[in-house]
């Protein structure tokens, strides 16, 4: 029987503090019965002689001094899994809440998970085609990634997440003669409002991809604190799936910086130092426990991809969080303002993209040879091209040199074509690299130092033929 | 280890840190074993009986009571064979012997000694029964890998007397056996062993710091021609996420000079440190011709493991890296990144409760730093053969939002040599590595001037001046033009810009993933940054006598040619590049005034015609 203890001394927002305990272990689970009868669960934080500092996952609306009942459970908050967690929605502290019952487990996982030792990782380098030329082309996807999309208020972060999730196959399994990787998606919800979770699960649903799904889910109304457990209840049963059960997962957590929010509360709450914009200084260590997560591990057959998104305050990509965000995950997909304000899907801006694990997930037995010259390239001549339009803005484009005039032809038709697509157009990487060289060719040769020459003979040549009519094309384009 | 074992208990647990009460008598810094895991920590907080501890390991389920129990010793690494081609966590835990007793993921609590206990090497003596020695001189060698061979030396503990060397011999040993015995003065006997004991914080002592004098050639042409850095310098790479902080540290790991490389990764990504592992057994070092993996030891603490550990490995790291400098090579350090270390230092020092300096950090942040970089240098060993070693430390700087006035980079930046400054805008467009060239320092540029005019070629400082004043140059016609345009430029100035292009497409920008452009030898730079200028000063004197246009100019093949140049392997650069020249100077002399210009049609199409 576990000990009952009444002896809270103080209630500070999501915090508890009890006197007089014993034998009190940090990181513990605890299970508070409210005077209503509701019962509750939260985990210490702090143990310091016979005092104990408790989080509460669900907040602390309803509990009192006098009445409210702490029981110490004597292990950590552990998440049941077996195969059964697919095809289930979860609260974001893991209750089911899709009306089914708990599901019988295999085993219990402390959420909290161990780091995977680096001696034991495998080097992700296994390309994953989305389908979506700004990042197959440019900032490429491997098993095993960590990729965040770093967006904004009002950008279309969602369509392009579930678009990823649509679309990603791994085309070398494809080829081995094997059937291709079928990913299974856990998706964790943190802070964002119904509609946008409902945007998520009906895409799920409507491809028939819900049995294939985890789903925790914490929405803008439930309790701020929750946010804390849910990515780490979600990566957990994404282990389990990966490690155990080698299941290729993705991971789609969204969004960060509620949940960087979250942990500031909890932060304020204990009174201590604040670092940058009162975020606590552990805030980087904190959000490292959950990116490392992602990856693939020598000896097992799955994988861990994760595609967490995070909405920049203010679009500013050096606030604390994208900014830590960006120094632990293995690059960043951004997407810009200015692109969707043109109309253009995704709005991807490929410059301020990286994609960490490229170079070695691409190249000839994995996507094509010329792959990395030619993104290479794409980046350099884009870049100039933005600098050419710039400048074609203060002086008229009369003052344009011949090849500076190409690459502002170059730079439109690269975001008209290439960067634009539909929220259902699924271009394979040949189709991808064929429409990169076909935007490369409106350069003179010259321009294009990046590829080898070799590349340039084999590839660029046949596009020449086309060249021809460009004019036409470019016409058309003028028009829309 | 005669001392008396302190042992108290935990009063308090919060993260990272544990209070623990009882422990009068305890000495900070001690290496302490917390609770029934026997968790390792080190004290740093001494408050009449209570000891505030940081625990390197995961502290949950620890619970006030449980025995807390001081070794008496600060916490230290083992030193001998057998660390190189090796891989550690923050405090000296062997990643690979950790695998095979927890798996795939770290568990807590796990025990493994730093160095195999139970290999035996064979063991080569140096000096004769008999012999007089004092600490530092060297009794014997083992060959540790391939390349390095590993010597045994008397430990810095034995200074301030002469011993007589009683016994040694040849033969096949484990590290905890004794190779050979000395007497003192006083008739009393020590043991040498292959591997001893040395704090991480305590300094290892040299005979005397000399001042460095040699560079540290990296293959980096941006690095090596611009800003060099001294063996035995110490250097910094700041920039924000994505600029190619860790490309820049891991091409000098990889192509540098240096004899032994201690790489620690400190609070950074996992699948880097996996990176690194899985690729350098693979790659040869130009130098040696063996796998660079022979030469090079790995502390990786990435950022999800326990914090504290990750402030104590750059000092695993450093302590490493001085015994092999000890030894009289040229080891050179890379910590990434720094950020994290200070990180980790404002956390235990929040939950200290300690009154914060800038940004949160501790006051003692500034000291730290310069303690640890200070720690680098050129020296002379302890011992009586004053054998020469040397250690460079680079550390990256991750500063937030790319804000170099933040406490860490400008605390880095009083103290280091050398700084490469990343650039964003470069790292957009590609350009790597991002290093800036108009922000970019070194402070050892003119040591070692004569080292370059020696190996590469006596015009090396001059062609080294004219290339960073026409890239200077640019940096100001550039605001002209973005205001009137490139045709409000005289011609002289526009050669400047186009030689300016040239000079960054063609020689700084160096591509890491290419197998021949990846490393650049110092007389391939120097053939390289020669014939840029050559086609600049050609190209100037015939514009002295002729009033070409520059399209012509731009039209001669010679610039695809010296598009190419840098992927020409290093044996063929020296004929490549005499014809090159030629070229250029048959070329441009050939260029009309630009009334006789209908015979030059400039167009891509004939360029290419002509390179294929």
């Amino acid at each position: 029987m576990l000990k009952e203890y009444k002896t809270t001394t103080e209630v500070t927002g999501p915090l508890l503090i009890v006197d007089n305990v014993e034998g009190v272990s940090y990181d513990e689970l605890v299970e508070v019965d409210l005077p209503n009868g509701e019962q509750r669960r939260g985990k210490v934080l702090e143990v310091d002689g016979k005092r104990a500092v408790i989080q509460m996952f669900e907040g602390t609306s309803g509990l009192d001094i006098p009445e409210t009942k702490v029981r110490f459970r004597g292990d950590v908050l552990r998440l049941p899994v077996s195969l059964d967690l697919l095809g289930r929605s979860f609260s974001g502290s893991g209750v089911p809440i899709d009306g089914k019952p708990e599901i019988i487990p295999d085993e219990e996982r402390d959420i909290n998970g161990s780091p995977i030792n680096p001696a034991a990782r495998a080097y992700p380098d296994d390309f994953i085609q989305t389908g979506i030329s700004t990042i197959d082309g440019m900032n490429t996807l491997v098993l095993g990634q960590k990729l965040p999309i770093f967006s904004g208020a009002g950008l279309p972060h969602s369509l392009l997440a579930a678009q990823i999730a649509r679309q990603a196959t791994v085309p070398s399994a494809d080829q081995a003669g094997k059937k291709g990787i079928e990913f299974v998606v856990v998706f964790a919800a943190m802070g964002i409002t119904f509609e946008e979770a409902e945007f998520f699960i009906k895409d799920f649903t409507d491809r028939g991809a819900l049995e294939r799904s985890v789903l925790f889910i914490n929405l803008a109304d439930d309790p701020t604190v929750e946010r804390i457990a849910t990515p780490r209840m979600a990566l957990t049963a994404a282990e389990y799936l990966a490690y155990e059960k080698q299941k290729h997962v993705l991971v789609i957590m969204t969004d960060m910086t509620y949940y960087a929010d979250a942990l500031r509360e909890i932060s304020s709450a204990r009174k201590e130092v604040p670092g940058r914009r009162g975020y606590p200084g552990y805030l980087y260590s904190d959000l490292s426990t959950i990116y490392e997560r992602a990856g693939r591990i020598q000896g097992k057959e799955g994988s861990i991809t994760q595609i967490p998104i995070l909405s920049m305050p203010e679009d500013d990509k050096t606030h604390p969080i994208p900014d830590l965000t960006g120094y632990i995950t293995e690059g960043q997909i951004v997407l810009g303002r200015d692109l969707h304000q043109k109309g253009i899907y995704p709005p991807v801006t490929v410059l301020g993209s990286l994609s960490r694990l490229m170079p070695k997930g691409i190249g000839e037995g994995k996507t094509r040879e010329d792959h990395a010259g030619v993104a290479n390239q794409l980046f350099a001549s884009y870049a100039r091209g933005q600098e050419v339009r710039e400048l074609s803005v203060i002086l008229g484009e009369g003052a344009l040199t011949e090849t500076d005039k190409k690459y502002l032809e170059f730079t439109e038709r690269f975001e008209q074509e290439f960067v634009r697509q539909g929220p259902d157009e699924n271009r394979t990487i040949e189709d991808t690299l064929t429409l990169a060289w076909k935007l490369l060719t409106i350069l003179p040769t010259s321009e294009l130092k990046r590829i080898k020459p070799e590349y340039i003979e084999k590839y660029g040549k046949t596009q020449h033929t086309e060249h021809k009519n460009q004019t036409e094309h470019k016409a058309q384009i003028e028009q829309r | 280890m005669t001392k008396d074992l302190i042992t108290g208990k935990i009063r308090k647990v919060a993260g990272p840190l544990v209070v623990a009460e009882d422990m009068r008598g305890a000495v900070m810094y001690d290496l302490v074993r917390v609770g029934p895991d026997r968790l390792v920590g080190e004290i740093i907080e001494l408050l009449e009986d209570t000891a505030s501890i940081q625990v390197y390991e995961e502290t949950s389920g620890l619970m006030p009571g449980m025995p807390v129990e001081s070794s008496g010793a600060p916490l230290s690494v083992t030193l001998g064979p057998g660390m190189l081609n090796n891989i550690y966590d923050g405090i000296q835990r062997p990643l690979e012997v950790l695998k095979e007793k927890s798996g795939s993921f770290i568990a807590r609590g796990v025990e493994a000694p730093a160095l195999d206990q139970d290999k035996k090497w064979s063991f080569t003596p140096t000096v004769e029964p008999g012999a007089t020695v004092v600490a530092g001189d060297i009794v014997g060698t083992v060959q540790e890998t391939e390349v390095i061979e590993h010597k045994v030396m008397i430990p810095p503990l034995l200074s301030g007397q002469e011993y007589t060397v009683e016994h040694v011999t040849a033969g096949e040993f484990t590290v905890n056996d004794v190779v050979a015995t000395l007497k003192d003065k006083q008739g009393d006997t020590h043991e040498v062993h292959l591997a001893h004991d040395w704090p991480i914080r305590k300094p290892r002592p040299v005979a005397k710091k000399l001042i460095p004098s040699e560079p540290l050639v990296t293959g980096q042409r941006v690095i090596d021609t611009f800003f060099p850095i001294a063996k035995g310098g110490t250097g910094a790479v700041p920039g924000p996420f994505g600029s190619g902080k860790t490309v820049v540290q891991q091409q000098i790991a990889k192509w540098s000079n240096a004899q032994i490389i201690v790489y620690i990764g400190c609070g950074e990504r996992g699948n880097e440190m996996t990176d690194v592992l899985l690729e350098f057994p693979e790659l040869v070092d130009p130098n040696t011709g063996k796998s660079l993996m022979q030469r090079t030891v790995l502390i990786a603490n990435t950022s999800n493991m326990p914090v504290a550990a990750r402030e104590a490995s750059i000092y695993t790291g450093m302590t490493i890296a001085e015994y092999y400098r000890d030894m009289g090579y040229g080891v050179a350090l890379m910590a990434d990144s720094t950020s994290r270390w200070a990180e980790a230092l404002r956390e235990i020092s929040g939950r200290l409760e300690e009154m914060p300096g800038d940004e949160g950090y501790p006051a003692y942040l500034g000291s730290r730093t310069a303690q640890f970089y200070e720690r680098a240098g050129a020296a002379k060993a302890l011992g009586s053969d004053e054998r020469e070693g040397s250690l460079t430390a680079i550390g990256a700087v991750s500063p937030p939002g790319g804000d170099l006035s933040e406490p860490v980079t400008q605390n880095t930046l009083s103290v280091v040599k050398v700084f490469w400054g990343l650039d964003e805008k470069l790292a957009y467009s590609r350009h790597y590595p991002a290093i800036n060239w108009l922000t970019s320092y070194s402070l050892y540029t003119d040591q070692l001037a004569a080292y370059y005019e020696k190996e590469a070629g006596e015009d090396w400082g001059k062609l080294r001046i004219s290339a960073m004043n026409i890239l200077q140059e640019e940096a100001s016609l550039e605001e002209v033009v973005r205001l009137v345009g490139i045709e409000a430029l005289s011609k002289q100035e526009q050669l400047t810009l186009h030689i300016a292009r040239s000079l960054r497409e063609d020689y700084l920008q160096q591509n890491a993933f290419d197998e021949v452009d990846t490393y650049a030898s110092i007389k391939k730079q120097y053939r390289l940054l020669k014939v840029i200028i050559h086609l600049y000063q050609t190209a100037r004197e015939q514009l002295e006598r002729v009033d070409f246009t520059m399209l012509a100019l731009l039209a001669l093949p010679v610039w695809e040619t010296l598009a190419q140049a840098k992927l020409i392997p290093e044996k063929d650069i020296a004929s490549a590049l005499d014809q090159l020249e030629q070229d250029i100077t048959a070329a441009v002399q050939k260029l009309l005034p630009e009334d006789d210009e209908g015979a030059v049609v400039p167009s891509g199409e004939e360029t290419s015609k002509q390179t294929a």
